[in-house]
């Protein structure tokens, strides 16, 4: 239930945007989750239905998916993340901590450690739809 | 709206039950911060203090190594619970990337570190320690932001060298207001005083010096041969005793 510290982020952080927008009831929440963390969807949503009070009350949350782009800082090539060839622990640790990727994943074309995660890393929030 | 990263927003929560937060830091690496920061946690825990000890030197990791963690993983529940070592609540990312070279550049040491703030489980403690990464750069400035009661305890050697980058880094903390508990010199070989005049004339707690201890090598693996070095009881000596 990692996915439950990350959906206690997001409330906290919706939170703090509903008293700046003197928001006094939060209708819709769009999240986007990065493919390379591999947020379980079931339980994010799960998370949020157990978070749900206050502001919260009648909030519905929707889950945007985006693929994880890698590009190699050294030879410029860009590819999608994917975990076919990783083992469990790896996908766990890096289910955990992404930036480990970079001990565990290497180039497709040089085998350079040094690239960039250009999309899809951990967990956004899109969108807050609220009532003054 | 702006995508917004809510990660940082939860920190203060995750880290409300702690009393003090101290970042062992010096602008230099070397100089013993990994271990001066292992054993001043062991021996608080010893003492009967609630400790955590949490790594963020995330490309170097060491305080696993001098401690002889072996077996232990953090569970997963509701975040991450760091697991019990020797009586400390112990965290480092190399439970995660293991014994590979991990290569991060700046925005991957903030994002690493960022998560783990986010997602970590401590709990309550009297105090939780922080072996930093050497230098002034991203692990200081993003705990400096995000760390509202982070404070700094500076370690030097008796090098000329290294004090001239802690001095920076001194000066840095005062600018940006936040909390320095003092300094130690360590791996002190000479009687020579100029250390602690310095670290004075800066108008810095000179919190003591720990001399170079050969035997300290031998110990590492082992918490209870640590435990009984000189070294360990100098850091009593200029840690504890001194109520920092």
């Amino acid at each position: 239930m990692h996915e439950w510290a990350l959906a206690e982020a997001v409330i906290t952080a919706a939170s703090k945007i509903a008293v700046k927008e003197e928001l006094k009831e939060i209708k819709e929440i769009i999240v986007k989750i990065g493919e390379l963390q591999q947020v379980d969807e079931d339980i994010l949503i799960f998370a949020f239905n157990q978070l749900k009070k206050d502001l919260f009350r009648n909030t519905l949350f929707y889950i945007v998916k985006a693929k994880s782009k890698l590009e190699c800082r050294v030879c410029g090539f860009k590819w999608d993340f994917k975990t076919q060839n990783l083992d469990e622990n790896t996908v766990e640790s890096i289910h955990f901590v992404p930036e480990v990727a970079h001990a565990y994943i290497k180039c497709l074309r040089c085998g350079s450690p040094d690239f960039e995660i250009i999309e899809g890393r951990g967990i956004w929030l899109e969108e807050i739809r609220g009532v003054k | 709206m702006k995508l917004l990263d809510p990660r940082s927003s939860v920190i203060d929560k995750r880290l409300k039950r702690i009393r003090r937060v101290i970042a062992v830091s010096s602008g230099k690496g070397g100089v013993g911060k990994s271990m001066i920061a292992t054993v001043f946690a062991l021996i608080m825990a010893k003492s009967g203090l609630k400790v955590g000890l949490f790594d963020l030197d995330f490309t170097n990791p060491s305080t696993h190594l001098i401690m002889g963690a072996k077996n232990v993983l953090p569970k997963e529940e509701k975040g991450i619970i760091p697991p019990f070592f020797n009586d400390l609540k112990y965290l480092s990312l190399v439970f995660y990337s293991g014994d590979k070279a991990t290569p991060l550049r700046g925005v991957d040491v903030s994002n690493a570190l960022i998560e783990l703030l986010s997602v970590t489980q401590w709990g309550k403690l009297d105090v939780l320690v922080i072996d930093m990464p050497p230098g002034i750069g991203d692990v200081v400035l993003d705990l400096i932001r995000l760390v509202k009661k982070i404070e700094f305890l500076i370690v030097t050697t008796s090098s000329q060298i290294a004090f001239h980058t802690v001095k920076k880094q001194i000066k840095l903390l005062r600018e940006l207001k936040v909390k320095t508990i003092g300094l130690v010199e360590n791996m002190k070989m000479n009687k020579i005083k100029t250390i602690q005049e310095e670290t004075e004339k800066l108008d810095l707690r000179f919190l003591g010096d720990i001399p170079y201890d050969s035997t300290l090598e031998e110990s590492i693996g082992d918490c209870d041969k640590l435990l009984a070095t000189n070294f360990s009881k100098m850091i009593n000596h200029t840690l504890l005793i001194k109520e920092i």
